[in-house]
């Protein structure tokens, strides 16, 4: 039976692939799950697998190409079978001439606004509102707009405009002195390059603060029976198997979406798109820049399992072998910085996700109890939400639920 | 000044023309006892006699046919087709030699012929009696189409389009007949491709032509009171297009809605919104909305037929849709 092995997609924002090393030979026998081609996306090196047995009968793009998700990179197949139009070049010329031809640029001949508008991805704005951020030097990206689809309308370059004398200092650096300073600094500087994900993330974040109104609730938790648990656990699973907070943070988390399904969602196209899986992300620092592998229905694992499986998933991460299971598309991600001393901070939202939780380091902190201070462990988490999507209320309430299940921690283990 | 019917106004229209020209004489279907199928041509046989109004058989080929040739033989014809409708049974004549002796004997004699005839629906008269065709002429280099929306422009138009030395089509609607408007004593005359302002506003920029022009202003009216003041351009003249008005108003109000009778596809509004985003482009802050008649033979049921019919609830409907912004 001939099988195409086409370039997967690993990511939801992924849209092509370099094939960095064959690790077959055409001719070779390749077994179901086996390792045949090493893949670079925008962020890490994937381990392609084989779906089907057979002998790798045709390599169709060779190493140090890109190609586009979906398009035919290999063919696997019986050892004498007929391989039809396998001469021609079949959908993969043909795909990727479409995929040129359906990507025009389109007009604007005067763009010269800047440069990060050419390579993110295109902003929606109205002829007259382009019009008027060209002549006012005015970088669109820094604009939400509000028309339709998130389009970016007379109205919201003059409400800019209107703003712009009177605003303060920016939480965030403007994009603005950038485009309009194209004339050189004295002060000496080198230019480095961005490794692939810290472009991605560059661009995703900018977007997700462009697009989303993030607003933050913070809450401040009792950590004292959490970690009472978990020594218990560990002493009970051993060494290979241990669970961290951050596991169960994850359980925590999931079994906090599973009453707030409204939190486990995303703005699409004007609807509350809620999901029917609870996919938690955990956010991962390596050298190269954050990744966020995701571990799938946590709400269905248990503790033991989530801590297996995230061990498991940051190890490939760290190492680079990320498979395309790991990049199941999200729906909440957990971002930890106690580690690094932090009491607390504020997380962007990974989009389309609607909220995001950042959590602090636990630590011995004075608290009072019946009108006495004392000291115990506690932990600082900030929910980031889209607001598009998620209320303060509701942000508040799913803290307080997520607060009584780390405080109670045996509900993690129900 | 004098409130007359838009009829009362066509008729001082062609009185005062064959009055000053005796080249000009009325011919069609009905227009001499019974007065026109309208009632436009009532009593003009008494004054000028039947050399200068005359009936024909309801052979509107013919009709159109006979024009051609009495406008190349050195008369200014008339002649009234009744309907768009039965127009098209004149198509040969009005497009393939009205529209193009001027060109093909190399400017040795023009077609200064006018075809009247009444478009559009809205009494009932079902699918073949009831269309707005005028989009299908208005395409052919040659001809000029008019479409009048007031009395004094019915009056004006018509009487520069019988001294125009072109072919054109001058497109009546039967529901304005009764409609009074003001209409300037004396002589005057309104010149052919020009759009006029009805209305001046700054929010949005309505386009349309004949009836669809009183709905729009009806439109505006409405829209004013929920704080948006729309500018309402009348095209008058199809072709040649007049796109001065509009485009300045576009480029004022940075929105524009078109309203038409006839169907959407290929249609009028289809020409505006095209001609819009190529001399307007920068300043256009929304799509442009195209209102029209609802793509389907016209119906005979009373609801149906109000249903297919733009009306000011659609204009504002499409008005409003441009205005909004994406949900909170």
């Amino acid at each position: 039976m001939v099988t195409e092995v086409v370039m997967p997609k690993m990511g939801y924002d992924m849209t092509e692939g370099t094939i960095v090393r064959w690790r077959k030979d055409e001719g070779d026998e390749v077994a179901r799950g086996e390792v045949i081609a090493e893949v670079e996306t925008t962020k890490v090196t994937v381990e392609v697998e084989a779906y089907t047995g057979g002998v790798l009968r045709k390599i169709l793009v060779p190493e140090g190409q890109t190609v586009p998700v979906g398009q035919v990179i290999a063919v696997i197949a019986d050892r004498d079978e007929a391989i039809p139009g396998l001469d021609k070049e079949p959908r993969a010329d043909k795909a990727a001439r479409e995929v040129k031809k359906a990507a025009p640029r389109p007009q604007e001949a005067a763009e010269a606004v800047t440069t990060a508008e050419e390579e993110a991805p295109r902003i929606a704005a109205s002829p007259v509102a382009r019009r008027m951020a060209r002549e006012q030097g005015i970088d669109l990206g820094q604009i939400t707009g509000a028309g339709p689809g998130g389009r970016i309308t007379k109205e919201d370059i003059e409400t800019f405009l209107a703003r712009r004398p009177a605003e303060g200092p920016k939480p965030a650096p403007t994009p603005v002195a950038a485009a309009r300073a194209a004339a050189p600094h004295d002060i000496p500087y080198e230019d480095r390059e961005l490794s692939r994900i810290r472009q991605t993330m560059a661009r995703r974040m900018a977007e997700s603060k462009r697009v989303a109104p993030h607003f933050y609730v913070t809450s401040d938790i009792d950590m004292t029976e959490l970690l009472k648990l978990r020594k218990g656990l560990n002493e009970l699973v051993g060494e290979g198997a241990r669970i961290s907070v951050t596991d169960m943070l994850v359980k925590g988390a999931a079994k906090t979406l599973q009453e707030f399904p409204e939190v486990n969602a995303s703005f699409a196209e004007g609807k509350l798109r809620v999901y029917r899986r609870i996919n938690i992300g955990v956010a991962v620092a390596l050298d190269e820049g954050l990744l966020t592998p995701v571990i799938a229905d946590c709400d269905k694992k248990s503790l033991r399992e989530i801590a297996q499986e995230a061990k498991e998933v940051v190890e490939r991460a760290r190492t680079g072998r990320l498979r395309p299971e790991d990049f199941t598309p999200g729906t909440f991600t957990i971002s930890n910085l106690g580690m690094f001393d932090v009491e607390e901070f504020v997380a962007i939202i990974n989009p389309p996700e609607a909220a995001i939780l950042a959590v602090g380091s636990v630590a011995p902190r004075p608290v009072v109890v019946k009108g006495e201070i004392k000291v115990a462990e506690r932990m600082r988490v900030t929910l980031s939400a889209d607001h598009r999507v998620v209320d303060g209320a509701t942000a508040a309430r799913f803290l307080q639920r997520f607060k009584v299940f780390l405080e109670q921690p045996l509900h993690l283990i129900t | 000044m004098p409130m007359i019917t838009y009829r009362e106004a066509l008729h001082q229209a062609l009185r005062e023309e064959m009055t000053r020209d005796e080249r000009v004489f009325i011919f069609g279907e009905d227009v001499v006892a019974y007065g026109g199928a309208y009632g436009v041509t009532s009593g003009l046989v008494k004054d000028f006699g039947e050399k200068r109004v005359m009936d024909t058989p309801i052979a509107e080929m013919g009709i159109a046919g006979a024009a051609v040739g009495a406008a190349m033989g050195g008369l200014r014809p008339v002649a009234e087709l009744m309907t768009i409708n039965f127009a098209l049974l004149a198509s040969d004549a009005i497009i393939n030699h009205a529209a193009k002796v001027l060109h093909m004997f190399g400017g040795q004699m023009s077609v200064p012929a006018v075809f009247r005839m009444v478009g559009g629906g809205g009494a009932q008269l079902a699918a073949t009696h009831s269309q707005s065709l005028e989009p299908l002429f208005a395409h052919v280099p040659g001809l000029k189409v008019v479409l009048p929306a007031t009395p004094a422009d019915a009056k004006g138009l018509l009487k520069s389009a019988i001294r125009d030395d072109d072919p054109v089509l001058f497109i009546e609607h039967a529901l304005l007949y009764r409609v009074k408007g003001e209409v300037p004593e004396g002589e005057y005359l309104t010149p052919l491709g020009k759009s006029e302002v009805k209305r001046q506003g700054k929010d949005v920029t309505i386009v349309a032509y004949s009836k669809m022009t009183l709905v729009a202003l009806e439109a505006a009216d409405r829209l004013s009171q929920e704080g948006i003041e729309a500018e309402v351009v009348d095209l008058r003249t199809l072709r040649p297009l007049d796109m001065d008005p509009v485009l300045a108003s576009v480029k004022k109000t940075n929105r524009a809605v078109t309203v038409e009778e006839a169907w959407r596809t290929y249609g009028i509004g289809a020409e505006v919104a095209s001609r819009i985003q190529e001399e307007a482009f920068d300043y256009l802050d929304a799509p442009i909305a195209r209102v029209a008649g609802v793509e389907v033979p016209l119906p005979y049921a009373k609801n149906l037929e109000q249903a297919a019919i733009p009306d000011a609830n659609r204009v504002i409907e499409a008005v409003k849709q441009i205005f909004s912004r994406a949900a909170a």
